[in-house]
């Protein structure tokens, strides 16, 4: 029953389906050795005495245009927070546009304007690119890849193996608006307040916590798959574990509504500009309280620590209870990103 | 979300908890353990992404009842919607469902093998499908409690006053009453008090349930499905077993009214006749399901394609029937987290993510 004869939605949800497939057709092949070992954020390309940060993601979200953003900001985000978590300062990018035929040149023009403002906000120059057209659907309006590459902090060298017991987990805002925002714009869903998603650039957040570089032994961005995921991931095949205090874990109301109409854990919901960082206790304080000096860190906190419970991610209930916190399975949400 | 909150507070819960233990302390001095069934997969859900398990005495245990839909429907029904793709026919269904192993294959299977298999939100999106498609039969699976069933017969009123002839429901309406019944007579489920559900209460009103705890004399609260509704039913049972009642309590007032929903109820009675239904796992409980009454049998899919929903054969070695009936825990089941998981479900328990089997491996390995 566990053949697998066909690609399915779920191979692209960023849970268990889509790191099956990662280890069994990716890594086997090309990640043997070299950078692609351990499966990185970005690549560390060392040439001479500069190491260079490398990184790719792909974007096919529908709706393409959504509150609090849009598929060329996200193409943006996402790749140079791909490249900031991994320890570098992001300097330039590629843009892939594959479009489908009919799209209209406004909505093409507007995204490309999106593109252009943020790419400039963070400093970040668009280098090289390419444009392809395909027939009536052969895709769904536009996709968008971008590479980007960087280079890295001296100092800031972090890795799940330099994660020990004791050390905590601070998050640098709300959790899952993102997911639940593409989610209430694709249902329809009337709130109170518009959900805006919570795309953005992590680069500032990676510079202030370079200061403490020493201390920060983990950072990520927690997208598809949401917190879970990154969580799971990092104490699968260690030796601590990682416990979670969930009336500590801050998340917008109205995503809270939107996931609860929708019956969804927030946990396994994407964010598009949040981070994750584990670092040593003593200098958490003053990360949490240079993240709060800036907009995109202003709801930073701790969230977590790290325990000797090998293996495993156990969530403290808003009652008192404890239960284990779970790697999503497949297929979440479709398109999130 | 104030209106949820106020039931997720942990000091309210605290303080619950502690009389919860309280009680029980007085069980154990007269050798009482409280076997306590919550009927309703939402309960399930709930009690396990809290942890409220964790947080109970040790001579308190929750069993988790047949009360996912999901969960319950035959092999054989999966078979028949499997055959009508093969048809040409279009499938409609809550997601849910795509996973649920019939005899040998899924309606997921017969999805990639080419059969037209649309996942819905609402049933009110099958009525859109055949509005679109005027050529093509649709056919919605009529799965669900008191709950879902108001919503999905809406169908048919739909489709009367829109004079649509290409759609039609494939029922197996589960009625929770008759269920309670069967596992109240069945002696190898030795249960002491019923944590009854929230929204099928909200539906059918509390009156209903009267003759069911007189006969059988076993405590029965109607809960509500947030954390501290939970641990309120658990102390509103532990104190009937204490004092040796067996009573009928509405916690969930807030929502659960005594006579239900009229307009739901009337629904159902003009265009559902009860029938006998087969509860995976369980068996053929009497006049425990809901079929549509003759005269509206032109949106019966049964009848308008001739096909039965019976006899179907599922995995044998699956114990899904143990687990609803609370006999066995999922884990003590010799395919649980093996060959049986969520990605790769043996067992209906195992696909719906209110099934008991998921909520103990999503929650508790």
């Amino acid at each position: 029953m566990n053949d697998i004869k066909r690609i399915l939605l779920g191979h692209g949800g960023g849970g268990k389906l889509s790191r099956d497939l990662i280890d069994s057709e990716i890594v086997t092949r090309f990640g043997t050795d070299g950078p692609l070992v351990g499966l990185p954020d970005g690549a560390r390309l060392q040439i001479g005495e500069e190491t260079l940060v490398f990184s790719t993601d792909s974007f096919v979200v529908s709706p393409l245009e959504f509150p609090g953003g849009d598929i060329g900001k996200l193409a943006v985000h996402g790749t140079v927070n791909d490249v900031s978590v991994s320890g570098a300062v992001p300097m330039w990018l590629s843009l892939a546009l594959i479009i489908e035929e009919g799209l209209e040149m406004s909505v093409l023009q507007r995204i490309l304007d999106s593109i252009k403002e943020a790419a400039e906000e963070i400093g970040v120059q668009v280098v090289t690119g390419d444009t392809k057209v395909v027939a009536h659907g052969q895709c769904d309006r536009l996709f968008i890849n971008t590479a980007g590459i960087g280079r890295k902090i001296p100092g800031l060298n972090t890795g799940v193996d330099r994660i020990k017991q004791g050390d905590v987990l601070i998050t640098s805002g709300t959790l899952g608006d993102h997911g639940m925002a593409i989610m209430a714009a694709r249902e329809n869903l009337t709130l109170n307040n518009e959900l805006h998603s919570d795309t953005g650039s992590v680069h500032r957040l990676v510079a202030a916590a370079a200061r403490w570089a020493d201390g920060v032994k983990f950072m990520r961005d927690p997208t598809r798959g949401g917190i879970a995921a990154v969580l799971g991931e990092i104490v699968e095949n260690s030796s601590f574990g990682i416990v979670l205090k969930e009336e500590t874990i801050p998340y917008n109301p109205d995503a809270r509504a939107v996931a609860e109409v929708l019956g969804i854990d927030l946990m396994h919901v994407a964010c598009e500009g949040r981070m994750l960082l584990i670092c040593a206790p003593d200098i958490a304080g003053s990360i949490i309280e240079t993240w709060r000096g800036l907009p995109e860190g202003a709801g930073a906190g701790i969230i977590g620590e790290v325990t000797d419970d090998r293996g495993r991610v156990i969530l403290e209930t808003l009652i008192g209870g404890r239960r284990m916190v779970d790697i999503p399975q497949g297929e979440l949400l479709p398109r999130i990103c | 979300m104030k209106y949820i909150d106020g039931f997720r507070n942990h000091l309210a819960a605290r303080s619950i908890t502690k009389d919860i233990h309280k009680l029980a302390a007085e069980l154990s001095l007269k050798s009482l353990e409280a076997r306590i069934m919550e009927v309703c997969g939402s309960h399930t859900m709930s009690i396990a992404r809290y942890g409220i398990r964790q947080i109970l005495p040790e001579n308190v245990r929750l069993i988790s009842g047949p009360g996912c839909p999901v969960c319950v429907t035959d092999a054989a029904y999966i078979d028949a919607a499997i055959s009508l793709t093969e048809r040409d026919i279009h499938i409609a269904t809550f997601g849910d469902m795509l996973k649920v192993p019939g005899s040998s294959r899924t309606l997921a299977d017969a999805r990639g093998a080419g059969g037209q298999v649309h996942v819905c939100y609402s049933p009110l999106d099958a009525v859109r499908l055949a509005k679109e498609n005027p050529e093509t039969e649709i056919v919605f699976l009529g799965i669900g409690f008191e709950t879902t069933v108001p919503p999905v017969i809406s169908i048919v009123k739909r489709a009367m006053t829109e004079s649509l002839k290409n759609i039609s429901i494939l029922t197996a309406f589960k009625l929770v009453p008759p269920a309670l019944e069967a596992l109240a007579e069945d002696k190898d489920v030795a249960v002491n008090g019923f944590l009854l559900p929230a929204h099928v209460s909200a539906i059918i009103g509390v009156d209903v349930y009267r003759g069911f705890v007189h006969k059988y004399r076993i405590p029965s609260v109607i809960a509500g499905f947030e954390p501290l509704d939970i641990l309120l039913g658990i102390k509103g049972l532990l104190e009937q077993l204490e004092g040796s009642r067996a009573e009928l309590v509405n916690q969930y007032a807030r929502v659960v009214k005594k006579q239900g929903n009229r307009i739901a109820l009337n629904l159902i009675h003009e265009l559902l006749q009860p029938a006998d239904a087969s509860w995976r796992g369980i068996g053929t409980i009497p006049r425990s399901g809901l079929t549509l009454r003759e005269e509206f049998s032109d949106f019966d899919a049964s009848k308008k394609f001739s096909i039965s929903t019976e006899g179907g054969e599922p995995d044998m070695r699956c114990r899904c029937g143990d687990v609803l009936r609370g006999i066995i825990f999922p884990d003590e089941c010799p395919l649980f987290n093996k060959e049986c998981t969520p990605l790769f479900p043996v067992g209906p328990c195992m696909v719906s993510s209110e099934g008991s089997c998921a909520a103990y491996y999503k929650y508790s390995r």
